[in-house]
């Protein structure tokens, strides 16, 4: 046995078309992974690093084929092999972890079957062995309930647990190499760290090597030795992870870690207008209690938001952060009017809006617009780009013939795209132009307030970089006050003015970038602030060893009626029931400063340096998995 | 790095006036496309050959009585049943008429009445099931509970019902096969516009202000075209039999007019004496739909084959 | 679930009951009534209003229409107004002899579609597949006259071999029933099978998209266990779905078989009853049939909501 245990030369992808030369997807791509050894492939998507990982298990996506080089495992050329040779090697001697567990465990069999299943069929392990050691990897993994794991169905765990049980999948079989796509990505940071930590651990332990496979630098500095970096399909550079990060010599590596910003600190911003302008709030939401559902009384069925009080001024920006299912985009579609209140008001320029859009003047919905998420499905298909982006100057404006022609053009330039973009369809073009147009065809209304509802999430980290940096811009040139709604506080740090924390539908904390980044901080956004991966070896290690981590992660959001929501994954609970009971008051270390938590200021401050308090906490949530 | 692909990028920034862009501009990494487009519908080779055979039978529907050798009804032949021969190409039916001539005289009929019909449906089908759609609530409650009974009957019955009652005329085949088939268009115009209804480009012309004809004639309508007109090629193919089954039954066409459906049913005793007079209109309707048929097969081809070509 | 169940329940009731508007609706608007078809010829003013008011017939509609509904829930089926026998003993044989031999047809049907579709989309674009999609597509796209007069003429007036009539007396043997019954029920087969094969692929095909196969390929496991164990249990619903609208069919829309075969079935009474304009009878003939269409969905939804593990075992 060599120390190599897989060696890929010159591999080359193609996508064949019928009545034209094939397009090369993947072009002359070498690089090795040594036995025990953790090798990362970077890049953005399209870049071809999925599809080279996995080449890995001699297997293409639909439409394309190899067309050149070789994968060899332990010296034997997969490419070279037949089918039945490969089905041996899948799942036997290299397994794969796909990047969306949801969509990945089939939801008709248990999940036990489905862990256990190859190990099984490769005659690798009984099926009672195969049980013991899928239970021994939930021990591992650190996931609920071990015993009865296996005959639970995928619909009854949750994201982040479903990701660790297909670590278990690949590992049953003892694999010699696992391919990890994108293992992380859809999470939110919080139960990434977990999750990550829990990859780490079991690959350590289990002495595999693993092809990791992301865009994101920051990821890659916690669990890779070696990377490869990836665009278009070629190596631009390769080495080991402390050169990359620390060192990197390519162009490409260096755009790369550009993107990946700094941890959140406070910045200080440009100031953009004359204060008394400032001064007049542009939108303010008094009070406001919304949810799905019949309305009894001032309580929804389902209720999602409680007593919010968020105020944006003119030509501000505004974060709006929080995990996942804490009502981010709720708070934002009850201020366009999508969905009506059932308390409180939201407030335009000192007038009370409607609750409802249909009740709203046109003049009221064009100025606040709610820009969407996924510029895939917010651009009609069938659509013109500049029919998409005339609509709004027709409708709200009156424009019509040139006029209309002309300010689609300016737009168009404005969001950085070029005119001739007017007669394409949606389809025509990528993720980050599609969501420029998105945003074109909302300032095309001349909105006060742009709702911009997680629009850089779903792109790449370069891309997603470049919007901001519109936003940015654009905000200077319109003076349009934007509402940022995102998971990634990062992103929220680099260009807001404020931000608002929510937590299960309340505000926990909410001031200038400033005042929340700095201590005094409410216990969740210390939890967000650590859990944001930074571009740094050992991080990772770091945070596992400080309170929150040990505390608060792996838990999910639970809405409740009364009380503090955070206190199930609060290192600074008070156990009388206090927290459990009541709804913590508001306190303001500073003007505009506003944290809500039972806890005294000073005993928040304090536990920034003692971490005896933490320990308390750390207690609470051992007792409690014991009782799963 | 990745020269050839960056026209895109540059072009971009070319426009661009804002010298703050310029920051952007070092980036030199143009973003990715992560999807080829769309490639254009194609056909296999079986599906061309529908295709031709389609276009024939519409060409005959339109010109039949003109190139047909002899009129629909002349009694021509000396005897009923006669083998095909040089005059009579497909030999002579029951009454002694050119079964050929009868058969170019019923492709008018049968594909006229047929698609006349399931233009029908679709009006009406598409009317009620877009506004169930869109209006939601009692309506589409309603109309959908109506529906679902309407559904329950076999078309057949509910065909043999209504003429019946009203007795056997064409607008009264059209109507029937009209109404019927609305029914199944209601209910897939519906589940589209459903869909439809709750994207993300539909919610923001509402939140737009936009009144209800532009989201069903610019939102919703264009994006449901193509599955309703692959639709259409599958719900022509069920009119035809359906009103050929209704002429098999003497409850359709009434003579003397041709029409493929009852020609059938007039020479089915011709079978006994080694007749093919009832097989030739038989084939001609079959042509016609196993054509549609391969054409929205080619259509519609599921990609699933794809991932199970990697089974092994 | 029980939720679930219960609604599905509520929903086809509520669908019989508009049923049974419609129906009562539409014979309702037929040009004449039963008093001037019994009468005939002889009508006049006076005796057509005797009779009228004898058979409730001058009672406003919608009384009518509830008493009628009373009767039809309470199985008095009434009594054939121009035969003048009972609907429900003219009824009962028909109604055995169509599901006599709708029963034999699934039987043979269901097993033989399923197992054809599934060994389809085991093997897409391989010969089997394609003989099987062009084969079913030819006979989908065919009228069943066609069909059965291709049977007809091969078995029975080329080789002799069986009757082409399925005529029954009533007491012949076991093994004589069979060949009489033997070409209706192989068109049928052909027919409804052709439909289901169809429909088993694409629902397979249609779960062969997901990610979760791509898995079970990368797995390493074999593609029958990936069809049979990890596609099937996802395209149950579908599936099942599928059966019950060809079963619903097989008892109710064979008129054109009944008709060919003069086999003496409900859908041959029912079309005999609209030709006499025998009301009472085209009534109970047609909630026969929703209700045996409501009964065959109801199942079919139960069955894919128990197939659900999400519907079966909620969080």
């Amino acid at each position: 046995m060599t120390e190599m245990l897989l060696e890929v030369k010159d591999l080359k992808i193609q996508a064949p078309k019928e009545n034209a030369p094939p397009i090369p997807i993947v072009k002359g791509v070498s690089f090795n992974v040594k036995r025990g050894q953790v090798v990362a492939l970077i890049g953005e998507s399209g870049s071809g690093k999925t599809t080279i990982a996995l080449s890995s298990l001699a297997y293409c996506k639909p439409g394309l084929e190899f067309s050149g080089g070789e994968v060899r495992l332990d010296g034997q050329d997969l490419l070279q092999m037949s089918d039945v040779q490969h089905r041996d090697i899948r799942g036997r001697r290299v397994a794969y972890l796909a990047q969306s567990a949801a969509a990945t465990f089939n939801p008709a069999i248990t999940i036990g079957e489905q862990v256990t299943e190859s190990s099984v069929l490769h005659g690798i392990l009984t099926q009672e062995g195969a049980n013991k050691r899928a239970e021994r990897l939930y021990r591992a993994l650190e996931l609920p309930d071990p015993d009865r794991m296996g005959r639970r169905y995928p619909h009854q765990v949750s994201g982040g647990q479903l990701q660790r049980l297909m670590a278990a999948m690949a590992l049953c079989g003892k694999p010699d190499l696992m391919i990890l796509d994108e293992p992380t990505t859809a999470l939110d940071v919080t139960t990434q760290i977990e999750v990550l930590k829990a990859f780490k651990k079991v690959i350590r332990e289990e002495q595999s090597a693993a092809i990791y496979v992301t865009h994101d630098l920051a990821i890659v500095a916690q669990i890779a030795d070696h990377i490869v970096v990836l665009y278009s399909g070629r190596v631009q550079e390769q080495g080991s992870a402390e050169q990359i990060i620390t060192r990197p010599a390519h162009n490409y590596t260096h755009r790369l870690m550009e993107a990946v910003r700094p941890p959140p600190t406070s910045v200080t911003h440009e100031e953009y207008t004359d204060k008394d302008d400032r001064e007049k709030p542009a939108i303010v939401m008094d009070d406001v209690t919304a949810g799905y559902g019949k309305i009894v009384g001032d309580e929804p069925q389902f209720t999602i938001l409680r007593n919010i009080d968020v105020q944006v001024d003119k030509a501000q920006v505004v974060g709006v952060i929080g995990e996942s299912g804490c009502g981010k985009s709720t708070l934002a579609r009850v201020a366009a009017g999508l969905l009506g209140a059932a308390k409180g008001k939201v407030v335009m320029e000192g007038k009370t809006l409607q609750p409802s859009m249909l009740k709203r003047s046109k003049d009221d919905l064009r100025k606040v617009q709610f820009v969407y998420q996924m510029a895939d499905t917010a651009l009609n298909p069938k659509q013109l780009i500049g029919d998409i982006i005339g609509r709004p100057l027709e409708f709200y404006l009156g424009l019509t013939g040139k006029q209309k022609r002309e300010r689609v053009a300016e737009l168009l330039d404005m969001v950085e795209l070029p005119q001739e973009f007017a007669n394409r369809y949606q389809m025509e073009l990528s993720g980050g132009q599609k969501q420029r147009v998105n945003l074109a065809r909302h300032l095309a209304a001349k909105p006060d307030i742009l709702l911009c509802d997680e629009v850089t999430s779903a792109l790449d980290s370069i891309v997603g970089d470049n919007v901001i940096k519109l936003l940015t811009r654009l905000r200077k040139k319109t003076g349009v006050s934007i509402v940022f709604i995102t998971h990634d506080l990062s992103t929220v740090a680099s260009f807001s003015d404020r931000i608002v924390v929510l937590y299960a539908g309340r505000v926990v904390e909410q001031g200038t970038t400033d005042q929340v980044l700095n201590p005094p901080y409410h216990p969740y956004t210390r939890l967000l602030i650590t859990s944001v991966p930074e571009l740094r070896i050992g991080w990772l290690e770091d945070t596992m060893q400080t309170r929150e981590a040990a505390v608060g992660i792996a838990r999910g959001v639970e809405l409740t009626a009364v009380g503090c929501p955070f206190f199930n994954r609060c290192p600074l609970g008070i156990e009388d029931g206090t927290c459990e009971k009541e709804t913590p008051a508001y306190r303001q270390p500073a003007q505009g400063h506003v944290i809500a938590c039972h806890q005294e200021l000073e005993n928040v401050i304090e536990s920034e340096e003692k971490p005896q308090m933490i320990l308390k906490g750390y207690d609470k949530v051992g007792r409690e998995s014991q009782l799963y | 790095m990745n020269d050839e692909k960056k026209s895109d990028i540059e072009a971009k920034q070319s426009v661009d006036t804002d010298p703050k862009a310029e920051e952007s501009s070092s980036d030199q990494f143009e973003e990715l496309q992560t999807a080829p487009p769309k490639q254009k519908l194609k056909l296999s080779w079986v599906g061309k050959i529908a295709v031709v055979i389609i276009a024939i039978w519409i060409v005959i529907a339109f010109a039949g009585p003109y190139i047909a050798p002899f009129h629909e009804a002349d009694m021509i032949a000396d005897d009923s049943f006669l083998p095909a021969d040089k005059q009579f190409w497909l030999g002579s039916d029951y009454l002694g008429r050119d079964t050929f001539s009868r058969i170019l005289w019923g492709a008018r009929t049968t594909i006229g009445i047929s698609f006349i019909s399931t233009l029908a449906a679709y009006f009406v089908g598409i009317t009620l099931g877009i506004a169930a759609a869109v209006k939601g609530g009692w309506t589409d409650t309603i109309l959908s509970r109506v529906n679902d009974a309407i559904l329950s009957l076999p078309t057949i019955m509910l065909g043999l019902i209504i003429i019946a009652a009203l007795g056997s005329s064409i607008p009264i085949l059209i109507l029937t096969a009209g109404l019927i088939y609305a029914a199944s268009v209601y209910r897939i115009a519906r589940a589209l516009g459903q869909d439809i209804m709750v994207a993300d480009f539909v919610e923001c012309a509402r939140a737009r202000g936009e009144g209800v004809w532009w989201i069903i004639f610019r939102e919703v309508l264009p994006n449901c075209a193509m599955p309703l007109a692959t639709d259409f090629g599958l719900r022509l193919v069920f009119v035809v039999l359906f009103i050929s089954s209704l002429s098999f039954l003497g409850l359709g066409v009434q003579p003397p007019m041709s029409d493929w459906g009852s020609m059938v049913r007039e020479n089915l005793q011709g079978l006994g004496y080694g007749s093919f007079a009832a097989i030739w209109p038989a084939l001609a309707i079959a042509t016609l739909t196993i054509s549609v048929n391969l054409v929205v097969d080619d259509i519609s081809a599921s990609a699933g084959g794809k991932l199970a070509g990697k089974m092994v | 679930m029980k939720t679930m169940v219960l609604q599905r329940f509520g929903i086809g009731l509520i669908t019989l009951l508009v049923v049974s508007v419609l129906v009562f609706a539409g014979t309702e608007i037929l040009p004449g009534d039963v008093a001037e078809i019994v009468l005939g010829q002889s009508a006049t003013p006076e005796n057509l209003a005797k009779l009228r008011s004898e058979l409730g017939l001058d009672k406003p509609a919608y009384i009518r229409y509830f008493e009628w509904l009373g009767d039809m829930i309470t199985f008095d089926l009434g009594i054939s107004k121009a035969g003048g026998a009972s609907i429900g003993d003219l009824i009962g044989g028909r109604l055995y002899n169509t599901f006599f031999m709708g029963g034999i047809v699934a039987v043979i049907a269901v097993p033989l579609s399923i197992f054809l579709g599934l060994l389809a989309a085991m093997y897409p674009g391989s010969w089997i597949d394609r003989v099987v999609t062009f084969a079913t597509l030819g006979l989908i796209s065919v009228p069943e006259f066609f069909i059965a007069t291709v049977c007809v003429l091969v078995l029975s007036v080329q080789l002799h071999w069986l009757p082409a009539v399925a005529y029954m007396s009533g007491d012949e043997s076991f093994l004589q029933l069979m060949r009489a019954l033997l070409l209706p029920i192989l068109t049928l087969v052909i027919v409804i099978s052709a439909q289901m094969i169809r429909m088993t692929r694409a629902g397979i095909l249609n779960v062969l998209h997901s990610p979760y196969i791509e898995m079970a390929i990368l797995k390493g496991v074999p593609r029958k266990r990936i069809i049979l164990r990890h596609a099937l249990f996802n395209a149950i619903g579908p599936i099942v779905n599928v059966i019950a609208l060809n079963l619903a069919y097989l008892v109710s829309g064979v008129v054109i078989i009944e008709t060919i075969f003069a086999y003496p079935g409900l859908a041959k009474l029912m079309v005999d009853g609209v030709q006499t304009r025998d009301l009472p009878l085209v009534q109970a003939c047609a909630m026969i049939f929703c209700g045996t269409y409501v009964v065959l969905i109801l199942t079919a939804d139960i069955a894919s909501i128990l197939s659900n593990p999400r519907l079966r075992q909620p969080k």
